[in-house]
């Protein structure tokens, strides 16, 4: 029954393959892929079932022993974070094909997007199983990878120009991570996370404090966490709404998770908890700088992204269970409405042909609809009561306050600060794209128009577009079917975790417990298994 | 332990010169410059190795083995490299295709900011009681409020040129 533990990896590959193989019908493509994915939320739930009530799931795989074959490990933590992000995808596939059928036709196979897209998703799941530092860095690799193809394809200017930055980036922190585990191996001679706890804890302080800090680099990176957050919102703006929102989603959450899975398991005795919470707070604060400064609703989204990247940290920082669980809620609440909102940010630049908010207006009256799907994850983003998003705040900002240190307070208030001015951001957005009168827009719009004509290369690709897009300007434009259901699917997924917040948080706070705990992790990969 | 100083010292060298070339501008030069760091980085397996031995199998001989398992290791790595190597050079020759050259470009919003202040404009939510004043240049008010009366909206225009609609393709 333990070898289910494989599937999330597996399916996924597995599809991809067969994806290929009918890259002609594009009919055959969309099947395959959304039954992989469905097969895998499946799997992932039963995993999450028997994570909770039988403990760790182990497999090695193989059959080699764990400390020196692969093993993979589905705990709390793993089986929630790999159901979340497995329904997350699902959804933004269906999305994607709306998108694709409006665009291209119904039969216009988008042969690479498929495979690429599977291939991503089992990147995820493998470094959400993996029992160890290298095969965390695969994971991280295979999804890293099919994130280079996704955020460049088509290959235009503006994708190619923000991809290589991404690229750059990805690839510096990977040799980081390499460098990481060298050490690691040289230090203890394993790479399993199980034996490094062990062996961490007899090594002197300067080499685990190194060891420590070299892992925290490569992981920070990932995560987009101060000051290593720069290329994050310069990069994914650009990628088509789908993709966008697949990474907004996921990408940076893996790097969350394998700080918490480093900082619990291998360096419970933490010295580095003070750097850990000003980079949390910088994290919030700067981010959410950067998002009030913004005039694009995908822009403000990214930037928002990197501050809420900061609250879980901060309840990595503190260390406590309570900070754990409300770190594992938050992701689990941040992975679902962060998505959500990148997908209603694709509606509307597919109805108006734009998210600069100095162009758009009038959204409320237009569209109610859009409106509804907009204003409940963004409220659910900036912590209004009784959302999920407040809740999440809520006992992170109570684990924090019973941390008594001053350096916990100052990081509290940094997150209430970072909340109102989510709020604010958001409500500029509200105020311009959805109330402002349509006829206000316009004019700015022509203003802007005019005002760009002088000595300006950009202003082609701007009629270019529109003709591609094929927008009507009056603002008739219908949403199709295919891309609000999916988006209508993730508002009610982020609406049920308010809903199921008691028991979420309840299992949340078991996981941490297992966290803390070790030895069931410990005992499950290096004790029993097979 | 002892680790082998001349394997350590290469390291440091390749990876030095890697890090040079990936500060550069052009992207094929960044791309030579990963190799270096990633070759380097293999070679910090070899010496994480320890000692060289015979070929790591069981019986085939009683004197003490190579560690294989960093072998592995840096064989996945390898072949990782090999496969971000080849996307990059794709990648640059993309972008030769495209601009004539394969440099990576500046942040959009860093740009704005730089051609913004070559045109000495202000922003849209630049108050304007205080465009009285003269800027830190100290360039006079009339030319100032000259350049205020356009709509200083070429914000967004810039964004959006950049910002790119077309879906999957």
């Amino acid at each position: 029954m333990n070898q289910i533990v494989l599937l999330p990896v597996i399916l996924p590959l597995l599809g991809a393959g067969l994806c290929l193989v009918f890259g002609r019908s594009a009919r055959a493509q969309r099947v395959i892929s959304v039954a992989i994915l469905a097969l895998v939320v499946t799997v992932s739930a039963v995993l999450l079932y028997r994570a909770d009530h039988f403990g760790p799931q182990t497999v090695n795989v193989g059959g080699w022993p764990a400390d020196i074959g692969i093993s993979l490990v589905a705990d709390r933590l793993s089986a929630l974070m790999l159901l979340v992000s497995t329904i997350v995808t699902l959804c933004v596939l269906l999305y994607s094909f709306g998108q694709g059928i409006v665009e291209f036709g119904r039969d216009a196979p988008l042969s690479v997007f498929h495979p690429t897209f599977l291939v991503l998703s089992a990147g995820v799941s493998n470094a959400f199983l993996s029992a160890d530092l290298f095969n965390l860095f695969v994971g991280f690799e295979i999804l890293l990878v099919s994130s280079y193809v996704l955020i460049t394809l088509g290959g235009t200017g503006a994708r190619v120009r923000s991809g290589t930055i991404y690229i750059v980036v990805s690839m510096i922190s990977s040799v980081v991570f390499l460098v990481a585990i060298a050490c690691v191996y040289a230090a203890t001679g394993t790479v399993n996370f199980a034996a490094l706890s062990g062996r961490i804890a007899d090594l002197p302080p300067e080499v685990s404090n190194l060891l420590q800090l070299l892992l925290l680099t490569t992981f920070c990176i990932k995560a987009a966490v101060f000051p290593l957050s720069a290329w994050l919102p310069d990069s994914y703006p650009t990628a088509p709404a789908p993709v966008t929102a697949v990474f907004a989603g996921l990408l940076t959450k893996v790097g969350i998770y394998a700080i918490i899975r480093t900082q619990t398991l291998l360096f419970p005795e933490n010295d580095l908890r003070t750097l850990l919470l000003w980079a949390a707070a910088f994290t919030m604060v700067v981010g959410i700088l950067g998002a009030v400064a913004q005039s694009d609703i995908k822009r403000i989204l990214s930037f928002t992204l990197v501050s809420h990247i900061g609250y879980m940290l901060f309840g990595v920082a503190l260390g406590s269970a309570a900070g754990l669980s409300g770190a594992i809620f938050y992701i689990a609440h941040h992975i679902t409405v962060q998505t959500t909102l990148f997908l209603v940010a694709g509606l509307i630049e597919y109805r108006s042909s734009t998210t600069n908010l100095d162009k758009l207006g009038g959204l409320a009256r237009a569209a109610p609809m859009l409106s509804v799907m907009f204003f409940v994850p963004a409220m659910n983003l900036a912590g209004i009561p009784p959302f999920s998003g407040f809740l999440g705040k809520l006992a992170l900002v109570q684990a924090g306050v019973d941390d008594h240190r001053w350096l916990s307070y100052v990081a509290v208030a940094a997150a209430i600060v970072t909340s109102l001015l989510t709020l604010y951001a958001i409500a500029k957005v509200w105020n311009r794209a959805f109330w402002q009168p349509a006829e206000d827009a316009e004019a700015l719009g022509a203003d802007s128009h005019g005002g760009s004509m002088h000595g300006r290369s950009g202003v082609s690709t701007k009629t270019e577009r529109t003709s591609t897009w094929k927008v009507a300007d009056d603002g008739e434009q219908r949403l199709p079917l295919g891309m609000v259901v999916p988006t209508m699917m993730l508002v009610a997924c982020s609406i049920a975790l308010t809903v199921v917040a008691g028991p979420l948080l309840a299992f949340t706070a078991r996981a941490a417990d297992e966290l803390q705990g070790r030895s069931a992790y410990i005992v499950a990969v290096l004790g029993g298994g097979g | 332990m002892t680790p082998n100083l001349p394997l350590v010292i290469l390291v440091g060298v390749m990876v030095a010169a890697g890090v040079t070339l990936v500060l550069e501008r052009s992207l094929t030069r960044i791309l030579i410059g990963f190799v270096l760091i990633g070759n380097g980085v293999s070679v910090l397996f070899l010496v994480v190795s320890g000692p060289a031995g015979t070929a790591p199998i069981v019986g085939l001989s009683d004197e003490p083995m190579s560690d294989p398992l960093p072998q592995a290791m840096v064989l996945t790595a390898i072949v990782i490299t090999l496969g971000v190597t080849a996307f990059g050079l794709a990648l640059a020759y993309r972008a030769w295709q495209l601009t004539g050259h394969d440099d990576v470009q500046d942040d959009v919003e860093d740009d704005l900011i730089r051609r913004r202040a070559e045109q000495d404009e202000t922003s849209v939510t630049f108050d304007e009681a205080d465009a009285a004043l003269p800027d830190e240049e100290g360039s006079d008010a009339p030319h100032h409020r000259e350049i205020h009366e356009v709509p200083a909206t070429t914000v967004p225009e810039a964004l959006d040129a950049d910002d790119d609609t077309q879906a999957l393709p």
